[in-house]
C-alpha cells in the first residue's frame, strides 16, 4: 500500500519537522561530543578484538614489563603503546577494557534506576494520595545525602551481608544496584511532575472514562508523553553513574581487581603519581573525562533541543 | 475627521527555515480619533500582527519589508528606539487579551500605576496617586479607595481587566490597541467592558483598534472594520456596511458562519473553502473502506434500538446528505432526501420523540473539597452543583449553557464518571448509572457515553498516530478484533468524518484544530455510542471552522439518532444545536425550556439577562 518512494517522502518530511535533527545538524559541538562518544564507546565494546594484550590474562603479564612508558619517551617499548602499569600489563589495553566495564556498569545502573525511578514516579504523578507522599518524602531524604554515600552504604552493606566467597562474582550486580539506588530520585521526581501535566490533559480523561486499567494508562498514554524530560535525566545521568563507579573502584569498593575498571586503574596511578609514573593516572583519567564530557553536553544538548522554551 | 493612524501598504515578513514567510501583505488602514476600527480575522489572519507593528514590538526575526505607518503625521517607521520606547506607553498603548497574565502579580494595583504614571510625566507621588485613583473611578470600578492596595488577583475577571484598561490611559495615549480584550471574560462582562471602551473612547477623543476574532463584538461597537485573511485585508470600511452587506465571497462566509440567535438554521451554508488536500491524501484508500461502510457499521452496533436495519447513506459520504442549497429552499425540500435520516428515525422537525428517556439525573450534588475535612470538623467544600434534575429523551440534543464556573463541566464529567456526585441519582438507558468510582470497568455505559472535548490539541494522544487513536476504542470494546478489519473501520470512519482515509497513517500535530477535532469526533463514534457529550467543542476554533464541525454533529445526530449532551457558552451556538436547554448558575439549575420557547422569551431573568448580553448579529443581517 505504502510504496518505498512515499515513505521515503514521509521519511524526509519528518526529518524536516524533527526539530530534533535539525538542531543537532546545526549544533558543532553537539556533533563533536556524539562523535567522541561513540569513538569511546565504540573501542570499549570493540575492546577484545583491537586491545593489543588481554589485561585479564594473568599468564601473559610479565612483571619485568611493568612500569614502562608510553613508547615515544626514551625507555618506552615499541610493544606498548602508552606504557604499562605496576603489574606490566599494557595501559592501552587496560583502558579499552576498563572503559568498557564502566560503561557497561554505568549503562546497566541507569537502566535499572530509570526503570525504578519512572514507574515510582508515574504511579506517584497518576494515583497521588498516600503512595505519592511517601516516596516523595523518601526522595527528599536521598536528596540530601550525596550520591556517592548512598551508592557507599549500600554497597558496603551488601558486602557484608553477602558471603566472602561470592563477592566478586557478584561485585557488579551490588555495583550496578548501589549506583541505581542512588539515582533513581532523578528520575521519579521528573516522571512525577511530568506526569501531574500529562494525567489532567483531555487525552487521558477520554482513556479513564473508557474504563482502561490505570497501568494501560499510563505505559501507553502518558510514558511516552513524558519520555523527552526522562531521555534528557538518561543522558546525564548516565556521566553521573559512570563517575560513581569510577569513584566507587578508586576508594577500592567497585569491582574486583583482576578486571579494572577506569577507577581502578586511576587508583593503581595515584599510588606513583609523585615517583614519576604519570602515564599511569594521566590516561585512565583522560579517558574518564573526555567520555563523562562528552555524555555530558549530550545530555545538555537534548535538555535544551527539547526545552521548547529555549527554542 | 482628522487621521490619527495611517498605515499604507504595510508588509511583514518572518524569515524561517524554510523560506520567508509573508505574515502581512499590503495591509492599509486608517484610524480617526474618536473612533473604534475593528480588525477582525481567523487565526492567522495576521490581526496581531497590525497591532505588534504599529507598536514597534514585532517578534524577532520579523520585519516590516515595506509600506509606512504614521501617527498624526509621524512616520512612525523612522523613529530610532529610545523614540520609540518614549512614544509606545505614552502616545500608543494596549490592552491585552488575559488579565490575568497582563498585571504583574507581586506588585499592588496602585503601585503599578503611579508607578507607570510617573515614568511617563514628572508629577510627584501624591500626585500619581490621585490621578491613578481617579482613573480607576473612571473605568467603573467599584471602592476604589479600599481597593486600591489590593493585589491582581484579588480582583474578578472583569474588575482586572478595567485596572488594565486604567493602565492603558494613565499616559492619555492617542491611540490604544486592544487585542482580544474580551475573549477571556463572560458575555455578561464582555458587554460592561465593551460599554466602557465605547464611553472612554468618545470621552476622551481617542483612537482605538480593536483586535477581535468574534464578529459578535464587532457588530457591537466598532465604527469601522477591516476583515483580513492570511495577511491581506479582505474588505474595509463602515461596520454596518461590511457585515451587513458584504461585498466580498469572504467575508459574505464568515457571516454566514456566525451562528445566529435569532433562528435555527437547519446547516450552516457550506462556508469557506475546505482546507486544501493533496492529491494523494484523497486517492490513498484502504480497500472496502468507505462513509458508507462506517455508517452501516455504526448503525448494526444499536441492534436492540428499535432502528431500521438497511443503510440510509447512499451514495457517498454524509456530504450527499448535506446540501448546499441556501436555506429558503432547504424549507421546502425538508420532505426531499435531505431529510431522509431525520423521517427514519421518526422524528420529523426535530419535534416528536419517541418518548423513552435515556438519561435521567435526580437531585445530582456535587461538592469540592479543597482538604479532607477532620474528624470533628463538618464537611463544608465548594457545592459545584445543587439538586440538579433533568431528563434527556432518546435522539434529543439538550443544550446546557452558563458563564464559567456555572458547572456545566463538572455535570459533564459526573455522567462520564471522571467525578464522583455527593448525592443523586443517574439513570442511564433504564437502568442505575453508578457514580464513577464504582462504576465497572466493563460497564455497557462505558461505550455507550462518549465525550468530545474542547480543547482539541490536548483530547488526542501526539504521541499515536491517527489510526492508533481510533482503532483504541474499536480494540478496547472488542467491537472487531482482525487487523485488516479494523483499519477498514479506522479509514472509513475517517471518511464519516470527512477526513481523506490518508489521515490515518499521520500524528495529531500535522492537523489544524478543526482536522483534530473531527479526529476526536471519530474517535468518540467508533465506540458506536449512544450519547455524545460535548463540552464546548467548538470554542477553540475558528467560526468558520465551528460552522463545519456543528454541521458534522448535526449529520451525525440525525444519521444516527445519537442524544447530545452539549455544552456551551455560546448561547447562539446552542440555537443552532439544542432540541433543548438547561440553563445552570453557580451550580443550579434554574431553567429547562424549548429552545425556541427559551429563545423566544426565557422564562428565569437570568436567562433573559444572558440573552440579552450576547452580541448578536440579527440587526445587521436583517437590514
Amino acid at each position: 500500500m505504502t510504496t518505498l518512494t512515499e515513505r521515503f517522502a514521509n521519511l524526509r518530511r519528518i526529518t524536516r519537522e524533527n526539530e530534533l535533527v535539525y538542531l543537532f545538524l546545526h549544533n558543532r559541538i553537539a556533533q563533536i561530543a556524539a562523535f567522541v562518544a561513540l569513538l569511546c564507546i565504540g573501542g570499549a565494546m570493540l575492546s577484545p578484538w583491537i586491545a593489543p594484550t588481554d589485561p585479564y590474562d594473568i599468564a601473559a603479564l610479565d612483571i619485568m614489563d611493568s612500569m614502562l612508558p608510553p613508547m615515544w619517551s626514551a625507555e618506552g617499548d615499541p610493544r606498548f603503546l602508552i606504557g604499562t602499569d605496576d603489574q606490566g600489563r599494557d595501559l592501552f589495553s587496560a583502558i579499552l577494557y576498563g572503559t568498557r566495564l564502566s560503561l557497561f556498569v554505568g549503562l546497566l545502573s541507569i537502566t535499572f534506576a530509570s526503570v525504578l525511578g519512572v514507574s515510582v514516579g508515574l504511579m506517584a504523578g497518576y494515583f497521588g494520595g498516600r503512595f505519592d507522599a511517601i516516596m516523595m518524602r523518601i526522595a527528599d531524604v536521598q536528596l540530601s545525602l550525596p550520591a556517592i554515600l548512598t551508592a557507599l552504604l549500600i554497597d558496603g552493606v551488601a558486602r557484608g551481608i553477602l558471603p566472602r566467597e561470592s563477592h566478586d562474582d557478584l561485585m557488579i550486580v551490588v555495583l550496578t544496584v548501589a549506583i541505581g539506588l542512588s539515582l533513581w530520585v532523578n528520575f521519579a521526581r521528573t516522571a512525577r511532575a511530568s506526569t501531574f501535566v500529562e494525567k489532567n490533559k483531555e487525552y487521558v480523561q477520554a482513556s479513564q472514562i473508557m474504563g482502561m486499567h490505570p497501568l494501560r494508562i499510563m505505559l501507553f498514554h502518558i510514558l511516552p508523553n513524558i519520555m523527552g524530560p526522562i531521555m534528557v535525566i538518561l543522558t546525564v545521568d548516565l556521566a553521573v553513574a559512570i563517575l560513581l563507579e569510577a569513584t566507587l573502584s578508586f576508594l577500592g569498593v567497585g569491582v574486583p581487581p583482576n578486571q579494572p575498571s577506569l577507577g581502578t586503574l586511576i587508583r593503581i596511578g595515584t599510588e606513583y603519581m609523585f615517583s614519576g609514573e604519570w602515564w599511569i593516572v594521566l590516561f585512565p583519567s583522560g579517558m574518564l573525562i573526555t567520555m563523562v564530557i562528552a555524555v555530558n553536553i549530550l545530555g545538555d544538548f537534548l535538555r535544551d533541543a527539547l526545552n521548547p522554551r529555549l527554542r | 475627521m482628522n487621521t490619527l493612524l495611517d498605515i499604507k501598504n504595510l508588509s511583514v515578513k518572518f524569515p524561517t527555515r524554510f523560506g520567508e514567510f509573508t505574515a502581512l501583505d499590503d495591509v492599509s488602514l486608517d484610524v480617526n480619533a474618536g473612533e473604534i476600527h475593528g480588525l477582525v480575522g481567523e487565526s492567522g489572519a495576521g490581526k496581531s500582527t497590525v497591532g505588534a507593528a504599529i507598536i514597534g514590538l514585532l517578534q524577532s526575526p520579523g520585519y516590516i519589508a515595506d509600506g509606512n505607518i504614521h501617527l498624526s503625521g509621524e512616520n512612525l517607521l523612522q523613529l530610532d528606539k529610545d523614540a520609540y520606547h518614549q512614544l509606545r506607553g505614552s502616545r500608543i498603548s494596549m490592552i491585552f487579551q488575559d488579565p490575568q497574565t497582563s498585571l504583574n502579580p507581586l506588585l499592588t494595583v496602585s503601585e503599578q500605576l503611579v508607578e507607570t504614571i510617573r515614568q511617563h510625566s514628572d508629577i510627584d507621588h501624591d500626585t500619581a496617586r490621585e490621578q491613578a485613583i481617579a482613573l480607576l473611578k473612571e473605568t467603573g470600578l467599584q471602592d476604589v479607595e479600599q481597593r486600591f492596595h489590593d493585589y491582581p488577583h484579588q480582583f474578578s475577571g472583569g474588575m482586572r481587566q478595567r485596572v488594565v484598561i486604567a493602565l492603558a490611559l494613565c499616559t492619555d495615549p492617542e491611540l490604544i490597541i486592544a487585542d482580544e480584550p474580551t475573549t477571556a471574560l463572560d458575555v455578561s462582562v464582555q458587554k460592561q467592558i465593551l460599554a466602557l471602551i465605547r464611553e472612554l473612547c468618545n470621552k476622551r477623543n481617542v483612537g482605538i483598534i480593536l483586535i477581535t476574532h468574534d464578529i459578535g463584538v464587532i457588530s457591537e461597537i466598532t465604527d469601522r472594520v477591516t476583515v483580513l485573511r492570511s495577511g491581506r485585508v479582505v474588505e474595509s470600511g463602515a461596520t454596518r456596511d461590511v457585515l451587513g452587506k458584504p461585498q466580498e465571497e469572504y467575508t459574505q462566509a464568515l457571516m454566514a458562519a456566525v451562528p445566529r440567535l435569532d433562528k435555527k438554521l437547519h446547516r450552516f451554508k457550506n462556508i469557506v473553502a475546505a482546507d486544501k488536500q493533496i492529491t494523494g491524501d484523497v486517492q490513498w484508500t484502504i480497500e472496502g473502506a468507505s462513509a458508507e461502510f462506517a455508517a452501516e457499521w455504526l448503525l448494526s452496533g444499536n441492534a436492540d434500538k428499535p432502528l431500521p436495519s438497511p443503510p440510509l447513506i447512499k451514495g457517498g459520504s454524509l456530504t450527499s446528505l448535506r446540501t448546499d442549497v441556501s436555506d429558503e429552499h432547504l424549507v421546502s425540500s425538508l420532505d426531499s432526501d435531505a431529510s431522509l435520516s431525520k423521517r427514519r428515525l421518526g422524528r420529523p422537525g426535530g419535534v416528536a420523540f419517541e418518548s423513552s428517556p435515556i438519561l435521567e439525573v435526580a437531585n445530582l450534588n456535587v461538592t469540592f473539597h479543597s482538604e479532607r475535612p477532620g474528624w470533628f470538623s463538618k464537611a463544608q467544600g465548594f457545592k459545584a452543583l445543587q439538586n440538579i434534575n433533568f431528563s434527556m429523551q432518546r435522539g434529543e440534543v439538550l443544550g446546557v449553557v452558563g458563564e464559567s464556573g456555572s458547572g456545566k463541566s463538572t455535570l459533564a464529567k459526573v455522567i462520564v464518571g471522571l467525578v464522583d456526585p455527593a448525592a443523586g441519582e443517574m439513570t442511564f438507558n433504564d437502568a442505575l448509572l453508578p457514580p464513577g468510582s464504582k462504576r465497572p470497568r466493563q460497564h455497557p455505559a462505558r461505550r455507550q457515553i462518549q465525550m468530545v472535548f474542547q480543547d482539541p490539541y490536548s483530547s488526542l494522544n501526539n504521541r499515536q498516530t491517527v489510526e492508533d487513536i481510533i482503532a483504541e476504542p474499536i480494540r478496547f470494546y472488542g467491537l472487531a478484533t482482525q487487523r485488516s478489519e479494523v483499519r477498514q473501520l479506522v479509514a472509513s470512519v475517517l471518511e464519516l468524518v470527512e477526513m481523506p482515509q490518508r489521515a490515518m497513517l499521520k500524528y495529531p500535530h500535522q492537523f489544524s484544530g478543526g482536522q483534530r477535532q473531527r479526529i476526536a469526533v471519530a474517535r468518540a463514534l467508533v465506540a458506536r455510542p449512544e450519547f455524545l457529550i460535548c463540552d464546548e467543542p467548538t470554542s477553540a476554533l475558528d467560526v468558520s471552522i465551528q460552522a463545519q464541525i456543528l454541521n458534522l454533529l448535526k449529520d451525525l445526530q440525525e444519521t444516527f439518532g445519537l442524544s447530545i449532551l452539549f455544552i456551551s457558552h455560546d448561547l447562539a451556538v446552542v440555537r443552532q444545536m439544542a432540541d433543548r436547554v438547561i440553563v445552570l448558575r453557580h451550580g443550579e439549575l434554574i431553567e429547562t425550556a424549548d429552545t425556541e420557547a427559551f429563545f423566544a422569551e426565557p422564562g428565569h431573568a437570568y436567562s433573559r439577562q444572558l440573552l440579552r448580553e450576547t452580541p448578536d448579529l440579527g440587526l445587521l443581517q436583517a437590514s
